[in-house]
This record gives C-alpha cells, sequence and structure tokens, in this order.
C-alpha cells in the first residue's frame, strides 16, 4: 500500500490562492478529518466542495476543497486538493495539519513518479511534467505542455514506423527467400529510403536542439580584460531584463552568475571567475581562463575597450573565438578610440554601457543568432531534454552507420543490425524499449528502494 | 512400470524423442496409429528452409536424427540466402516421400532398448497430477515413469474440403477421438488450431516447358556435421516455377464463397498460420497482386506426385479442378490427391515450462504440434528437447533449456512457453534476436559440448569435434602469426584485387578484414597457404570479418542474460504486486515467468510493468 502524500502544489507567495495536494489511499480520510463541510467521504468523485479548515474547533481556512477518486486522477490514486486562501502562513498550517493527521510530506516530484509507475504516465510525459514545474518562460511552457500531451511520444512513434517498415521488408526477404515476387531488398534500394529517413531524423535533432535551447537556455560567457567593462556591462543586462535568479547552481557544473530572459531566450551567464572583480589579474592568466570559458559556454560576448591599443592575448582570443558563435563588443565609446582592428570581418558591436549605448542593438544581437523568433512556437513538438536528444543523436549513429555498410556493399543482414539498434534507441526515448539503464535512470531520478 | 518412457506419436517430434530417450539408456516404448507412417511429410517434401535449416543443424549438433536422415534421401539441396549476410544462410533439402520415412524406420528398429507399438492412446494415467502411464482404445493399460505426448495434427482432427468437414487424421488416418477431451479433463486449455496443404499432381500430366527450372546448387552441402554428403551434385531432381493467370484468380474469387474458409463452412474455429496462407487467403488480402509465384517440387523419386507448392486450398474438389487447369503447362493435370484443410487440437504452450515438462501433470512432457507449432523441423527439434529432459529427469539431473543466445531451438521454445501462440508458429530468423550468434556454420561449436554430455553424441563424433576446434585454433594462430611486408610484387597484387596497398608490415588475420579481401582471393595470389577445409576457412572468415558485429550482438546477449538471472520467486502473489497493469497480471499469473528476463518477453507485460514488479521485487525481498 502506498502512504499518503503531501505538499503545496502552488508557488509560495504568489498568487492569491495556494494549492495544497495531497494523494494516497488515506487521503480523503485525513482531509475529512480537518474538513469542516459535507462529508468527504461520501461526496461524489470529481467534486468541489465548499467548507473550513478546522484544529479542533479553530477555523485555520476558509477553502474549496476538490475530491477525485482513483483511478481517474493524475496519480492513479485518490487525490484531494484543498484551495487556501489565507497566505502563506495559512497554507504552511494546513499542511502541518496534514501532516499531523496521517500524511507524509511528499518528495520533490513523488507525485510525477506515482503518476508514472502507477501507469497514468508514460517516462516521456513525466519528463513533461518535471520541465512544466521546471518552466521559466512561455514557450519553453508550451514545449512541457506538449510532451504532456504526448505529441512528443507520437513524433518518436512515427519515426519507428518508418523505419521498422523498412527493417520488416528486410526480415520477409530473408525469411521467405524463395518468393520472388516480394521484392528483393537489395542495398541499393534501401540506400535512398534510409537516405530520407535519415534528413527526417536530422530535421527532428535540429528542432530538438532549437527547444533544448528554449528549455535550457544558453550559456553565455562574458570575457575580457579586467576593466574592459564587463561586469558593467552583466549588470546593463541585469538591471534592464530584470535577473530571474542569481546566484544559483545551473545546469552545468559552473555556477550561473545570473539568468535573464531575452524575449523568450534564457541567457545563463557564466560565472567568469573575476567577472565581478576588479582587481588586476595577470594577463596571462586572463588569456588562459578566457580559453577555458571559450570551450564551455555556447555564445561569447568578448569585450574590448575602445579607449586602449588591442593586445597580443586579445588577438589570440579573437582567433579562438572565430568559428564559435561569438559577438564582439567594443565598450566604452564615450572615451576616444584607440582600437584599431585589422583583419576582422564579423560584425562588431560598439557600446557605451555608462551612457547606455547599444545595448539594444547587443540584445537583437543575440536574439538574431538563435532565431529566437523563427521557432515556431504554436506547433513546439520538440525532444528538448538532454537524455532525448542523446538518444536521437545515438540513432542518427547507427543510420549513418548502415549508410556507410552499404556503401561498403555489406550483406544486408549486418546493414539491418544498425537499423534495428536505431529502432531500439528510438523506443528507449518513449520507454518502450525495456532496459536496465533506464530503470537505473528511474531509481535514482525518483529515489526508489533503499 | 513397464517402461521408462512411452512416447505418443511417430511423427518428426515422437522419432527424435524415442531415439533421444533409448540412446540415453531408457527403455522406451513407441506408441502410433501406424507404423508405416513414421515420421512421414504429409505436407511439403522438404525439410530445412530459413531458419528452418539452422534448426536442422542445431538438431545434428546436439544428437538428433533428423539430419542424418534428411542427408540420406535428400533429391534436391541448396543453400538459402547465401548473399544476405553469414547468419541467415540456411539449407533447404527436397527430401524424398518414401524413402525418409523408411530410413527413419530402420534406424528406430535398430535402436537398443526402444519398442514399437500400433495403437491409439485415447487417455493417460495420472496419479497425485502425476503421470504413469497410457490407456489405449482398446483400454489396454501400459505404465511408466514418463509420457511424453507428440501428437501431430491428430487430436480430434478435422479435414475440410469445400463444404464438407470429416473426422479424420491426414491422407485418411485415424484421428484421436477422446485425448483432447481427456487432457482438458486434467485442466489443459485446449486450443483449436488450422493449417492446410495443396494439390498433388501427377507428374505426367503436367507440360514442364511452360515452367521455369528451378536445379540444386552446385555445391555440395550435408545438414550432418558427420557425414560426406551422399548425393550425386550432378543428378539432383529439379523444382519449377509457375505463376497464378489472371483465370486462375476468377475462378476463385467467383466461388470465393464455396471455400470452407470463406463460408463453405460455418463452424470453424481454428486459426490458421498468417505466413502459409491458402490461395484464396493470399488473393483476398493481397488484391493489387496480378499472379501469385507457385512451385511444383516432385515428392518422391518412387512414385509420380508432385506438390504445388504455394496453392493451398479448401475449395470443393470440382473447383479445385479448374483452378488447377488454370495453370500455365497445367492445363491437362491430372490431381492425385485433393488440397484440403485440417483442424486439431492443441494445449496452450505456455502450459508447459521450458524443459518441455508440462506445469499441470508432472513427469508428463508435449512436443511439436499438441505445442502450437508447425513444420517438421519445429517438431523434431522439441521432440529432440523432451527426449533429452526427460532422461534427465529421470537421472535426477537438471533440464537441459538451451537459452536465445544460445540456439533456434532456445528462441522456438521460450516463445512458445513465455509467449504463447494462437496460430500454428513457424520459426523465423527475425525472431531471434542475436541470430548473428545462431549461424548455420556454428551449430555444433554452439551446441556439441551439450550433446556430449546428455549422451547423444559418442566419443568419436566427439573427438571429431574437437579436432575441429583444435583446427580452428591452428588456423587463426596461422593468421595471425604470419606477416606480410610491404615488398612490390604483394603491393602489386593488392592493387589488382583494388585494395589499398601497404605501407608496413601486416598479419594475414588482420589483412582479412578488408571487406575486399577473402581467403580464397588470398590462396589465389599464393598469399596463403591452406590445407584446411572448407568449414575451417569459412569460420575464421566470418570470425574475422564480422567480429565487431558479433563481439557486439554478444554484449547484448549477456545483458539479456543478467536480465535471466533476476529470479522471480516462485510463490510470488501478482495480486499482491500493487498497480500492475490488468492485462500484465493476468499475464505473469498465466506464464509465471522464472525471471524478470522471461517476464518482459511475455507480450502484453509492458515496461512499466516490469518497472512496477521490479519495485516491488525490490521491496519486498531486500528489505
Amino acid at each position: 500500500m502506498n502512504d499518503t502524500i503531501a505538499a503545496i502544489s502552488t508557488a509560495l507567495g504568489v498568487g492569491a490562492i495556494s494549492i495544497i495536494r495531497v494523494s494516497g489511499d488515506d487521503s480523503i480520510n485525513i482531509v475529512n478529518k480537518i474538513f469542516k463541510g459535507k462529508d468527504l467521504t461520501k461526496v461524489k468523485s470529481h467534486t468541489i466542495n465548499y467548507g473550513y479548515i478546522i484544529d479542533n474547533r479553530e477555523i485555520i481556512d476558509e477553502v474549496l476543497v476538490s475530491v477525485m477518486k482513483s483511478p481517474k486522477t493524475f496519480t492513479k490514486e485518490d487525490i484531494v486538493e484543498i484551495n487556501c486562501h489565507g497566505g502563506v502562513a495559512t497554507t504552511n498550517r494546513v499542511l502541518e495539519l496534514l501532516l499531523t493527521n496521517g500524511a507524509r510530506l511528499a518528495d520533490p516530484g513523488e507525485f510525477t513518479k506515482r503518476a508514472f509507475l502507477n501507469g497514468r504516465i508514460d517516462l516521456i510525459n513525466a519528463e513533461g511534467v518535471m520541465d512544466l514545474i521546471n518552466a521559466k518562460t512561455e514557450k519553453n511552457r508550451q514545449i512541457s505542455i506538449n510532451k504532456l500531451n504526448g505529441k512528443a511520444s507520437n513524433l518518436v512513434k512515427e519515426l519507428r514506423e518508418k523505419l521498422i517498415k523498412i527493417i520488416s521488408n528486410i526480415e520477409v526477404n530473408i525469411d521467405y527467400p524463395e518468393y520472388e515476387d516480394i521484392e528483393v531488398l537489395t542495398n541499393e534500394k534501401i540506400l535512398p529510403e534510409i537516405i530520407t529517413f535519415k534528413n527526417d531524423l536530422e530535421k527532428i535533432i535540429k528542432d530538438s536542439e532549437d527547444g533544448k535551447i528554449i528549455n535550457e537556455g544558453i550559456n553565455v560567457g562574458i570575457i575580457g580584460k579586467p576593466n574592459v567593462g564587463k561586469s558593467s556591462l552583466l549588470n546593463a543586462l541585469l538591471e534592464e531584463e530584470k535577473a530571474i535568479v542569481t546566484d544559483i547552481e545551473g545546469t552545468t557544473r559552473d555556477i550561473v552568475e545570473g539568468k535573464i530572459n531575452l524575449g523568450g531566450l534564457i541567457l545563463n551567464i557564466i560565472d567568469t571567475a573575476g567577472i565581478r572583480e576588479t582587481d588586476n589579474l595577470v594577463e596571462k592568466i586572463g588569456v588562459e581562463k578566457s580559453m577555458e570559458i571559450i570551450d564551455k559556454v555556447d555564445l561569447i560576448i568578448f569585450v574590448l575597450n575602445n579607449n586602449e591599443a588591442i593586445t597580443e592575448e586579445e588577438i589570440k582570443i579573437l582567433n579562438k573565438i572565430k568559428d564559435k558563435n561569438s559577438i564582439v563588443v567594443i565598450n566604452k565609446i564615450d572615451l576616444e578610440k584607440k582600437i584599431k582592428l585589422t583583419n576582422y570581418n564579423k560584425k562588431i558591436i560598439e557600446i557605451s554601457v555608462k551612457d547606455n549605448i547599444g545595448i539594444e542593438e547587443l540584445k537583437n544581437e543575440i536574439k538574431r543568432i538563435y532565431n529566437i523568433e523563427g521557432i515556431d512556437t504554436k506547433d513546439m513538438t520538440y525532444l528538448s531534454n538532454a537524455r532525448s536528444i542523446s538518444l536521437l543523436k545515438q540513432s542518427l549513429l547507427k543510420i549513418s552507420t548502415s549508410i556507410k555498410n552499404i556503401e561498403e556493399n555489406a550483406p544486408i543482414d549486418i546493414v539491418e543490425l544498425d537499423l534495428k539498434n536505431a529502432w531500439e534507441l528510438l523506443g528507449k526515448i518513449i520507454g518502450e524499449t525495456y532496459s536496465d539503464e533506464l530503470l537505473d535512470e528511474l531509481f535514482s531520478r525518483f529515489c526508489l528502494g533503499k | 512400470m513397464e517402461y521408462e518412457v512411452i512416447v505418443v506419436g511417430a511423427g518428426h517430434a515422437g522419432c527424435e524423442a524415442a531415439l533421444a530417450t533409448s540412446r540415453c539408456g531408457h527403455k522406451t516404448l513407441l506408441i502410433t496409429g501406424n507404423l508405416k507412417n513414421v515420421a512421414t511429410m504429409p505436407c511439403n517434401p522438404s525439410i530445412g528452409g530459413s531458419a528452418k535449416g539452422i534448426i536442422v543443424r542445431e538438431i545434428d549438433a546436439l544428437g538428433g536424427e533428423m539430419g542424418i536422415n534428411a542427408d540420406k534421401t535428400l533429391i534436391q539441396m541448396k543453400m538459402l540466402n547465401s548473399s544476405k549476410g553469414p547468419a541467415v544462410r540456411s539449407l533447404r533439402a527436397q527430401a524424398d516421400k518414401v524413402t525418409y520415412p523408411q530410413e527413419m524406420l530402420k534406424t528406430l528398429k535398430n535402436t537398443k532398448n526402444l519398442y514399437l507399438k500400433e495403437a491409439m492412446v485415447e487417455d493417460l494415467i495420472v496419479e497425485d497430477s502425476m503421470v504413469k502411464g497410457i490407456i489405449t482404445n482398446n483400454g489396454e493399460k501400459i505404465s511408466s515413469n514418463i509420457v511424453i505426448l507428440t501428437t501431430g495434427t491428430y487430436l480430434k482432427s478435422d479435414i475440410l474440403i469445400g463444404s464438407t468437414r470429416t473426422r479424420s487424421g491426414p491422407h485418411d488416418e485415424k484421428p484421436s477421438m477422446h485425448l483432447s477431451d481427456n487432457l482438458k479433463k486434467y485442466g489443459f486449455e485446449i486450443l483449436r488450431l488450422k493449417t492446410g496443404t495443396p494439390p498433388r499432381i501427377e507428374r505426367s500430366s503436367i507440360d514442364f516447358s511452360k515452367a521455369k527450372r528451378e536445379d540444386g546448387d552446385r555445391e555440395l552441402y550435408t545438414f550432418s556435421h558427420d557425414i560426406k554428403p551422399l548425393y550425386d551434385v550432378d543428378n539432383q531432381e529439379p523444382c519449377y516455377l509457375i505463376y497464378t493467370t489472371p483465370t486462375t484468380h476468377k475462378i476463385i474469387l467467383d466461388n470465393l464463397n464455396k471455400s470452407a474458409m470463406y463460408g463453405g463452412l460455418s463452424d470453424i474455429t481454428g486459426v490458421g498460420p498468417r505466413y502459409c496462407p491458402s490461395i484464396e487467403d493470399k488473393l483476398v488480402k493481397f488484391k493489387d497482386k496480378d499472379r501469385h509465384q507457385l512451385f511444383l517440387e516432385p515428392e518422391s523419386l518412387y512414385y509420380d506426385d508432385i506438390y504445388l507448392q504455394g496453392f493451398s486450398t479448401s475449395m470443393p474438389k470440382d473447383i479445385q479442378e479448374k483452378m488447377v487447369h488454370s495453370l500455365p503447362g497445367l492445363e491437362n493435370a491430372k490431381i492425385l490427391r485433393y488440397a484440403y484443410a485440417i483442424e486439431y487440437d492443441a494445449i496452450y504452450p505456455t502450459q508447459i515450462n521450458a524443459s518441455l515438462e508440462t506445469k499441470i501433470v508432472k513427469n508428463l512432457y508435449t512436443a511439436g504440434q499438441i505445442n502450437g507449432t508447425s513444420g517438421y523441423e519445429e517438431a523434431a527439434a522439441q521432440g529432440l528437447m523432451a527426449g533429452i529432459n526427460a532422461s534427465l529427469k529421470l537421472k535426477g539431473k537438471d533440464p537441459l533449456i538451451l537459452k536465445r543466445n544460445e540456439a533456434y531451438i532456445g528462441v522456438l521454445i521460450d516463445d512458445l512457453v513465455t509467449k504463447g501462440t494462437i496460430e500454428p508458429y513457424r520459426m523465423l530468423t527475425s525472431r531471434a534476436e542475436y541470430r548473428l550468434l545462431l549461424r548455420h556454420d556454428n551449430a555444433d561449436i554452439r551446441l556439441r559440448e551439450y550433446g556430449y554430455k546428455v549422451g547423444l553424441i559418442d566419443e568419436e563424433r566427439y573427438k571429431r569435434f574437437k579436432n575441429k576446434l583444435e583446427l580452428i585454433k591452428e588456423f587463426r594462430n596461422y593468421l595471425k602469426s604470419t606477416k606480410i611486408t610491404p615488398k612490390k610484387e604483394i603491393n602489386d597484387i593488392l592493387n589488382k584485387i583494388g585494395s589499398p596497398t601497404l605501407k608496413d608490415g601486416i598479419c594475414l588475420y588482420d589483412l582479412l578484414r578488408r571487406n575486399e579481401i577473402t581467403i580464397n582471393i588470398l590462396k589465389q595470389f599464393n598469399l596463403l597457404n591452406s590445407n584446411y577445409d572448407k568449414e575451417i576457412e569459412e569460420q575464421l572468415e566470418i570470425e574475422v570479418k564480422y567480429e565487431g558485429y558479433i563481439k557486439k550482438i554478444e554484449r547484448e546477449a549477456e545483458k539479456m542474460l543478467k536480465n535471466e538471472e533476476k529470479l522471480i520467486p516462485s510463490d510470488i502473489d501478482y495480486d499482491k504486486v500493487k498497480n500492475l497493469a490488468t492485462e500484465a497480471r493476468q499475464k505473469l499469473k498465466q506464464v509465471r515467468p522464472t525471471s524478470i528476463g522471461q517476464a518482459l518477453r511475455i507480450s502484453g507485460v509492458n515496461p512499466s510493468d516490469i518497472s512496477i514488479l521490479m519495485v516491488y521485487l525490490r521491496k519486498k525481498y531486500n528489505e
């Protein structure tokens, strides 16, 4: 038997009401103990009931209680949701009451875990819920909702169907070798089909990576000599767009200095060790550090000083960032121009943080690079988390190997092996291929067992 | 006890089972309705085929009889799929329908400990859920420690032609009237299956000039690992290929309602095999095809019947006449035997263990069509395994259960007892997920050791096998230790072959990795001296060329084996596992898998069910 769990399901301190969700076999009984109104054990499923939460005789809050009985609920268990109206303190008090009456505080993600384990949602749905909970922008939220609706599952299912058609045709040829009227699939004949499939898959990977950008944002490194104005640029960006969070651990192991929501695109500004410091780092260490950052981030903003001649180190960095997503910014254009840039033909943005010149242009350039407006947010059926994208890419790799095998004239049975692998990898995305790793991943994500 | 083992039925399963137990030293009685019909081939006159040919090799590796018996009596031999990859190559022989049963009967008669008897078995002696013997239709009781049922299509079989249903076994043989009812009484769930066979045509009435001749291969092969080819490569019987005509299609479609399967009979419950459809089925299901392929196959050198492969039907006889005469070359054909469908009883195979002992009655084993399979090879394989496991049980040893990465036989039995079947089950290469390991060429390497251990492979055959392994090792060492250097004459040769020239020295083993290099080419250019047999060379060639893939499949197999090792306690109560999907719970209760690996293969049990089961097991049994 599953114990009954409870948690506050809305963000604390935001909005007029907060909802406490209770799930488990005892949820109705437990809530009923502290509810004054109708007898909740006797009300119909999927009803909303008006009443009060009471502690002994003391009225804690005036509430609406939704009673949803198993199995048609989010977790497939009995669920009760209490809509509290009294603010943080009262909500906490109601939660405490539930806990003292037999519920247990839910672990993070535990409702989702139960929904998955009870067969209410598949793995990709579970991820969708996780993403939805973590959604920070509107576009981000739309992807999560699509995932929840199973659109992403369907996308993968379609891919698998296409692939299984090719595979089963090969199988028929092997199992019924004497039948000439089944089209004999030679390598030459299946090559175009596989190439078409590969193109489809590549397109989805591309879209998914866009999705990932929307979901997880891009990591941005601001580099440049000390005193070139990195920290003031960061502050300018943060100030304008209002930092979402500061000083929290990001998705990478790096410290995220701040997050900026740039018209739906999240910029994770990576701490460039010293970006906020005003001390004089030795130039050499600065260059090494910069090189490290360049390798780690998705976008580099390289800040130069309009008022100083360019240094050898800076030229080195310019060379290094040539082939990456990067924006060269010349700051301090309010001062006298002493910098001279030769042999650099990419776009340069001239700004003055002090006089608030060029910041908008910089932001537009970032948006242009990531084509944020170009991504169709209406039909955002992408597989936007790292696990799915990695499986898609592994699958693509198998397809490429099979194409290579065809070109080297390997027997069709060998060609098929990689196609089958690709099919299985796609299955892993939607939990249709069983694997130990998947289960282990689940156990680790949901802290199952001991 | 009068006998240690009684085998009921002397078809391909029964013969293998009886030979296995008697050869392992157990006093065995083989009972059949008609001793003239031992190991007959009531349907197609061939042994082997895609995947099936590999099963025959496996039977031979384990010490069964089918391979040798086919080698003795074949009249044409072909290697199928030779260009499609090493794993899917498979032998197919046209076997003589007269000499094949004769040879098998001779072997049975010459086997020590084996007794033959003509009778129909109608009931079992069962005490405390344990079988103690059989009862014949005359009421005779014969006792034994073990009974193996290999009843083929004889359980309450009905022959269906047009609108007539006749209770009969194949070819007018007596059916077993009560055995399946009695099995039901002991608690078995009975399944009704259906299969069919095409008409036989008189050879002299066919104009073969209108057909395309299909000859046997020019290379000699054997199923057996121990004997040399017994046939003359230049003197094989041909088969012929023809196609149905628009007239054929019109006749069939106009008379569709007369076919037993399309309304001629309204009481058909048997489920037929999808992979072996009747000609009516083919026309209905593949409407856009304007012709279908048919093969004319000789049944024997000793009589005149030609088997019309691909033309199985349950049309009435007069329509069959019209249909046959619409075929090219068969305008004046004389039908010797009409096509018919046959319905028969089988048991749901999830009621048996992987050892082929039933879960319901102890010491009772079943093999072949009674377990829901179709095909001579599938039957023989099960008969052999039932025999082996009956012997092991009598000796108090653990059963031999072949794994899915070891043999097609392992795949076959695991599929049956895990997934069950609702149509006659035929082996296909696509059922074997590790088929790159389950090849024609390495059947003995995979299985001969088992055959030796259970006592079916004698010292002489075993020594020959060990010697082969030695030679493979020797040849491998030779290839690895023989280096060639980038001399001009060598690079000239490589240039000629279209292979990149050498810059450094390389051993022959590594050179063979190149796609364009084969052992034959190396021999041709005197870069390799080999006196080794073709099979030794082939073994190394496959090993070198597909090493990467073979290793990968082996790793996948290891993963599967890990799941096999995660045992499910036999006393598990699935009703206590919360949140299982209803279908999954039902299937798990029915099959009672022994491991997580097996549970995973049950259709209707989804990965999420397995996750739930794992959570339950971890909680319940680890805490």
